[in-house]
């Protein structure tokens, strides 16, 4: 699964093509262990903690943590996912489409929000993410766990919990599965 | 990519753009579920309603879709515009271009006239129903609606039922209906058919309770009033007795079958009033699916980035 960050993807399509393992299978289950045992430690424990996985790449890993919290502390965390395609701001620049319906299942005023994406890049995803967050009523607080920050941050936006710091340049492409993360570049179809 | 996007008719959609609608409807009936049922989607943009027939489910659906995507709407209602002192379409059509509108959407009692809209203007045209000819986003919401219900619209038996010959409703929704998969029969009297059924991929009846039994979805047309003047039919009474939707007649339906109506209904003329408050009629559920459907349209045609399924 390919990051959501599109902005440099050629506006009909590219094919990506990788270049370099930078975590495998295992690398990626460690860190999904240390952020959830970080997201525990940071909030004294798991009360009123509600995952929200950003579609695509962030819901496979919101449930894995969601997993990973269960085996950890004994507690089955509420798991949303949202789609941000009606919050973006760059909507008629080029094709946004909702990947997935949203599903937030509780009320989210009061509640601590950990926002999970695969990949941070420009930080615009979350951006738009935090606006449709707030038409699900007021967090008392909102966190980010991302599994790979890539840097090119373009608004003042900053993760809570990472996985790994991985340099890249601007026009790279960093893919995340649950097989491992690749670094790789995207190659025009035409 | 075409310079200007628009929904004239059903059929430029084809079946892959009516799935893709649909598919973004899911998300816009989520929307509408939250606290706050507004996005930002369409921030900026303006949408003018251009109505020169009467409407109010399809103007005021149209209006809060385009306000649910936060952008502005106008409404240009002919009897309190300059069409009173004769301007013509085309000179009201750039008017309104000229203050740099994105969409229009456009109902007309004369067929074709969202086309010539869509010549004059370089905004979206959305074909709001033009005539007897066409109204492509009743036909989206039927299909939304019945797939919510049914599971699917394809390999479904759907009859629509009354004045098919003035009913855009009809048009649209039997294209829409087969494009995806469905069987249609129509069903009225020979004087509400068309004269002439060529190409209409169709069957015909004009027996209803021979049809009841066999269909899923039950689809009924406004019996319209002002085409009794034309004696097409002997009484309104006649028409009940013979197709309209009583109590009885409902009974035959089959375990699990819809009735549909597109809205405003005569009550007791081609539906029972009882019949249409039954939880198996979802006429209310159409109106509530028809602003995430406009939303989806209006999102595909200003806010995607793309045509609708090129």
């Amino acid at each position: 699964m390919a990051e959501r960050e599109r902005s440099l993807t050629p506006p009909l399509g590219g094919v990506f093509v990788a270049r370099a393992q930078v975590m495998d299978g295992e690398d990626l289950r460690r860190a999904i262990t240390r952020i959830a045992h970080e997201i525990v430690e940071r909030n004294h424990g798991l009360d009123n903690v509600v995952l929200v996985g950003l579609q695509t790449g962030g819901v496979p890993l919101a449930y894995r943590l969601a997993e990973e919290l269960l085996a950890i502390e004994g507690v089955d965390v509420a798991v949303g996912t949202l789609d941000v395609a009606f919050y973006r701001d760059d909507i008629g620049l080029r094709p946004v489409l909702p990947e997935a319906v949203t599903e937030v299942p509780v009320d989210l005023a009061g509640r601590t929000v950990v926002l999970i994406d695969d990949v941070l890049f420009t930080g615009r995803t979350v951006r738009a993410a935090l606006n449709a967050l707030a038409d699900y009523g007021r967090a008392k607080a909102v966190q980010l766990a991302v599994m790979i920050d890539r840097g090119h941050r373009e608004l003042p936006i900053r993760p809570d919990f990472v996985g790994k710091n991985l340099p890249t340049r601007r026009d790279e492409m960093v893919d995340v599965t649950p097989d491992g993360v690749t670094l790789g570049d995207v190659v025009p179809t035409k | 990519m075409t310079a200007t996007r628009n929904l004239l008719s059903v059929a430029d959609l084809g079946a892959d753009g009516i799935d893709e609608v649909l598919k973004l409807t899911d998300s816009f009936v989520e929307v509408s579920q939250r606290d706050i049922a507004r996005v930002p989607a369409l921030r900026g943009k303006t949408v003018v309603s251009l109505f020169y027939e009467d409407s109010t489910r399809t103007r005021l659906s149209f209006e809060t879709a385009a306000r649910r995507l936060s952008a502005d709407t106008m409404t240009f209602s002919v009897s309190t515009s300059s069409v009173k002192k004769g301007e013509s379409l085309k000179d009201t059509i750039q008017t309104i271009d000229a203050m740099g509108v994105d969409a229009i959407v456009v109902r007309h009692r004369c067929s074709g006239v969202p086309w010539q809209v869509a010549r004059w203007s370089t905004s979206a045209v959305i074909n709001a129903g033009d005539g007897w000819h066409e109204h492509p986003t009743q036909a989206l919401l039927d299909c939304y609606t019945i797939r919510q219900r049914l599971g699917g619209v394809a390999g479904k038996h759907i009859a629509i039922v009354g004045d098919i010959k003035h009913s855009r409703v009809a048009r649209s929704g039997m294209i829409a209906f087969t494009a995806l998969g469905a069987d249609v029969t129509l069903v009225a009297p020979h004087t509400l058919l068309p004269p002439s059924l060529d190409g209409w991929p169709a069957a015909v009846s004009t027996d209803l309770d021979a049809v009841l039994p066999k269909v899923d979805v039950v689809y009924l047309l406004r019996l319209q009033n002002e085409r009794m003047t034309e004696a097409l039919l002997p009484s309104a009474r006649e028409y009940t007795a013979r197709y309209g939707l009583t109590r009885a007649r409902a009974a035959t339906l089959a375990e699990g079958a819809i009735v549909m109506h597109p809205g405003p209904m005569n009550r007791g003329v081609e539906i029972a009033a009882e019949v249409a408050d039954e939880p198996y009629a979802v006429i209310t559920q159409q109106v509530a699916n028809g602003v995430a459907v406009r939303q989806a349209v209006l999102f595909l045609l200003l806010g995607a980035g793309g045509p609708i399924a090129a």
